[in-house]
């Protein structure tokens, strides 16, 4: 790419050309408000927000979109420019419920944020009529909330650029357009597959994840970087956290994913705090009080209650009982201990898991290799 | 996998999916390579016996037969040959047994492998000319591929392909078997495998017993390999293996024959589950520790590009619940006791002959020291580069995001000439559809985390039996309709989808519903080689439940 020089702000650059200005003055530390942009989009150039002084253009032009060439002269931040973005904001304000009291996503908006940057009250264009589109979409994960959306079509090219599968749309124009799923039906009934990518983008709470909903704002939540637990893509995570439970699970920016996440990395983390985790350990009272071990159900499936009937086994010496980790971890140390002693180390088997750290299971490895003696050690690789 | 996602996602020319449901089971990546063709028009050749939504992005879709992926693969290699449309100077320069692999290959005519896989001839020449134009090209498989008794034989081809196509080592190409869990490459990296020590270091080599008996004071035989898990479990029922300990794991879902790992299971003497739930293994156990999910613990994952990541606490354990790592070893420090009330001194004086982990950094330093490919990768350079893709030989090297460029760890890359065997269990008259299995994109394996996700367990309930619309009818069978399932080797209900999406005779299944589990129908036949069961094809009978 050939480069060209570019003044912005009195500030002289080298950049590389048909690079937005946005884009140059970013990488450059020059700061230009955005609302409709997001890096990892196409630009769209449809809020006026980021509109800059080009020398010798007549009118102020959008930094998303305007590419830079040689000799540019660039002001970023001119009170005729501060004017024109507040004019911008207001309008897209005259339409915009206001209720930011009650609003998720109050301190993580970027619709807010820029609000008060610009001093914009609300009120200079009020008394047109408002909309009331009824919330929602009958859908286990994303609120959509059409009263709040800005039409800045981030989420339409989310679903275009990052996912693919073009479920959302804008109908109609003028005051009556809305974002609108499939053909125009519920986010269910189109090709949507819940990967959120168009909550992670959004600016607004238009689009919002129901499990979040008044679990807490961003300045109430800790956010921590780690990686998803599922598939072996490897996305990496921010789990914001409130009270020891996770309460909603963002995007990082991870060399697989870039990101973006997809519906199980997003939504599927509550089972972290479901009730039936198990908090104590277990073990069967024969081995804390004698008694033998019954022959517990195992005939499994066929029957229509596979698993069924295990836990009661109808011999109270077989009944799991919580104990401590003292009496428990003991308790297999020395049976793992007797059955190597008396049968060899070939008599034990672990399987580690492909759920587990890498530290995990070299410990499991180690286990089995240099304490029981024995190579039987596998998991569920090949399944 | 031998190339990066984002390579493979930004150069790749071609993209050949074979036995992968992409964009369900690796949606990130999936989102990815439906980028590369709508953005940059890349063609996508996709070998898969369902219909499965990347489909819609396909230049070609070859729906082949579950279980003749061999015969495919050498029916594109005949056309490569016989029309000439191979890398010449890649197989003169970089690899050996071309001729063998030639012999081999010319009784794959497309006409025989239509025949063998239920395809267009047509389709086959087209995709291997196709292949040839567009380099280089990557291929990705996953269990689609491996889960038959000739799974072996199944990557071994997709080697032989790309080969041939001059398509490894390179950026944009590669053979990439994507892995189906968040750490199942780190859980084979690290010696969860009954043959090698870390890093694929092999039991058998004197060098490595020797080496590991050094660090650790103690190790198994040298001339005896373990069992495998499904060979575990027959171990266990005839009474050879006594105990057990199984890290989250369900095998009693995930194995094949549910059944008989119930029954394996059960006979144990003593039975140790480690996991979040009581899960359907854990309910077989004689103790059950309560471990830490992902969210509660240090450590790393390595995802299927190799590639070492950090993961990092965001929340205290809940309850009594501990990392399982801080479990392992402290259930270490008391066996070693147990075992040796006073301790040989081949352990005491070993470097790494300890348990007292006081974290997981300590651990990873002892995985570097011992594990050449991951002897670079340490924890403080994990939190100053974000991650780091072995083999990572020393603290100086940058990781490998491609592998063999310019040479193969072997030297020269071996074609493997491989014929097609069908698969163990074919449709019968008693059992006339052929059931093959997999995952959706909202559950997840057994479905013991997935069915505890309100927002996925809503919006998938439970477990469906895709049936193709003719089958359908001439069953009397109607869309939503509970039906039973029956294989040789159990029985189960579910619901019936009835859709194009299967072909007539071929059923699909998922196991992520205990009541609905495949895996209570499918066949624990095992390749020979590889010892992966066969989950992707057995016979199955479907009929109307009685009222
Ligand atoms: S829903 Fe959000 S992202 Fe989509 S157009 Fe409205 S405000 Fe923009
Ligand atoms: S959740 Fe994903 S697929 Fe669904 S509309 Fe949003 S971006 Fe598109
Ligand atoms: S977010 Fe989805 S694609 Fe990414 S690692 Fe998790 S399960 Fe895989
Ligand atoms: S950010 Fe440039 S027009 Fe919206």
């Amino acid at each position: 790419m050939p480069q060209v020089n570019i003044t912005i702000d009195g500030k002289k650059i080298k950049a590389e050309a048909f690079k937005t200005v946005y884009e140059v003055a970013t990488a450059n530390g020059i700061y230009i408000p955005a609302l409709c942009h997001h890096p990892a989009l196409p630009p769209e150039g449809a809020c006026r927000v980021c509109l800059v002084e080009i020398e010798r253009q007549r009118a102020l032009q959008p930094a998303c979109t305007f590419p830079v060439t040689e000799g540019l002269v660039i002001h970023t931040n001119s009170p005729k420019v501060r004017e024109a973005r507040k004019f911008a904001l207001e309008l897209i304000i005259s339409d915009h419920p206001l209720d930011c009291m009650t609003c998720e996503a109050t301190g993580d908006c970027r619709l807010q944020d820029l609000a008060y940057e610009y001093g914009v009250k609300g009120n200079e264009y009020t008394g047109g009529v408002q909309h009331t589109y009824p919330i929602d979409d009958p859908n286990p994960f994303i609120q959509v909330d059409r009263n709040k959306c800005i039409l800045c079509r981030r989420c339409v090219r989310a679903c275009n650029y990052i996912n693919g599968v073009e479920a959302i749309g804008i109908v109609y124009r003028g005051f009556k357009a809305r974002i609108a799923f499939g053909m125009d039906s519920t986010m269910q009934d189109s090709p949507c597959e819940f990967c959120g990518s168009c909550v992670e983008v959004c600016p607004t709470a238009a689009l919002w994840p129901k499990m979040s909903l008044g679990k807490g704002r961003a300045w109430q939540l800790k956010k921590i970087e780690t990686i998803c637990s599922y598939c072996g893509v490897g996305c990496r995570l921010n789990l914001h956290v409130r009270d020891n439970e996770i309460v909603k699970v963002t995007g990082a920016d991870g060399p697989a994913n870039h990101g973006f996440t997809c519906v199980k990395g997003r939504f599927g983390y509550d089972y972290v705090n479901h009730p039936e985790r198990l908090t104590r350990p277990l073990v069967r009272r024969y081995l804390l009080e004698g008694g033998s071990k019954a022959a517990t159900d195992h005939r499994g499936g066929g029957d229509g209650k596979n698993g069924d009937g295990l836990l009661a086994t109808g011999n109270a010496a077989a009944d799991f009982v919580e104990t401590d980790w003292d009496t428990a971890l003991n308790l297999v140390a020395h049976k793992f201990a007797e059955i190597k002693r008396n049968y060899g180390g070939d008599a034990f088997a672990a399987l580690c898991s492909a759920r587990c750290t890498n530290e995990e299971n070299f410990l499991m490895a180690k286990l089995t290799r240099q304490l029981m003696a024995t190579h039987n050690i596998d998991h569920c690789a090949r399944l | 996998m031998t190339n990066p996602f984002d390579d493979i996602a930004k150069n790749a020319q071609c993209l050949f999916i074979i036995g992968s449901n992409t964009t369900e089971q690796h949606p990130v990546f999936g989102m990815q390579l439906r980028q590369a063709v709508k953005q940059r028009g890349v063609p996508l050749i996709l070998a898969d016996p369902r219909r499965i939504p990347i489909a819609d992005y396909a230049t070609i879709h070859l729906r082949h037969k579950p279980g003749t992926d061999t015969a495919l693969l050498n029916g594109l290699m005949y056309v490569l040959i016989t029309e000439d449309l191979y890398d010449h100077e890649f197989v003169a320069n970089r690899t050996e047994g071309f001729e063998e692999l030639k012999a081999k290959i010319l009784a794959y005519p497309p006409e025989r492998v239509a025949e063998i896989c239920d395809v267009n001839a047509e389709d086959i020449r087209r995709a291997a000319r196709l292949m040839a134009a567009h380099r280089p090209g990557a291929l990705m498989y996953a269990m689609g591929i491996t889960q038959h008794t000739s799974g072996h034989g199944n990557v071994i081809s997709c080697a032989n392909l790309q080969m041939l196509l001059g398509n490894v080592g390179v950026a944009g190409g590669g053979v990439n078997p994507l892995r189906g869990q968040s750490n199942v490459q780190g859980s084979c990296d690290m010696g969860g495998l009954p043959n090698y020590y870390s890093g694929y270091q092999n039991v058998a080599l004197e060098a490595s017993h020797k080496k590991f008996e050094a660090a650790w004071g103690a190790v198994p035989p040298v001339d005896k390999p373990g069992l495998t898990l499904v060979e575990m479990m027959r171990a266990a029922e005839h009474g050879q293996i006594k105990a057990m300990y199984i890290l989250g794991e369900n095998p009693a879902l995930s194995d094949p024959d549910s059944n008989h790992v119930r029954r394996c299971l059960a006979a144990l003497d003593f039975l140790v589950v480690q996991d979040l739930f009581l899960t359907e293994t854990a309910q077989l156990a004689d103790v059950v520790l309560p471990g830490a999910s992902f969210a509660e613990k240090d450590g790393t994952f390595t995802n299927s590009e190799r590639r070492v990541q950090r993961v990092q606490r965001a929340l205290n354990p809940i309850g009594e619940c501990r990392p399982d790592w801080e479990i392992i070893s402290d259930l270490g420090q008391r066996l070693l006791t147990a075992i040796w009330p006073e301790l040989p001194d081949a352990i005491a004086e070993a470097p790494h002959g300890h348990w007292d982990y006081m974290n997981p950094v300590e651990i990873l330093d002892e995985i570097a020291d011992l594990t050449p490919s991951y002897a670079g990768i340490r924890a403080h350079r994990l939190e100053k580069l974000g991650s780091l893709q072995w083999p990572c030989p020393d603290e100086k090297h940058p990781g490998t995001p491609i592998l063999h460029v310019g040479k193969f760890t072997r030297g020269l890359g071996k074609f493997q000439p491989m014929g097609y065997l069908p698969p163990a269990e074919l449709p019968d008259e008693s059992y006339p559809l052929l059931l093959t299995t997999g995952r959706v994109l909202y559950h997840y394996h057994t479905g013991s985390l997935t069915r505890r996700a309100r927002g996925l367990a809503a919006i998938y309930p439970e477990g469906l039996i895709e049936l193709h619309p003719e089958d359908a009818a001439r069953l009397g069978v109607a869309n939503g309709e509970t039906v039973e399932v029956a294989s040789r080797r159990g029985r189960v209900h579910a619901k019936a989808d009835v859709t194009e999406r299967v072909q007539p005779g071929v059923v699909f299944m998922t196991f992520h519903f205990p009541d609905s589990a495949a895996n209570f129908l499918t066949n624990p036949a095992l390749d020979p080689v590889a010892k992966i069961p066969e989950f992707k094809a057995c016979a199955v009978r479907v009929s109307k439940c009685a009222v």
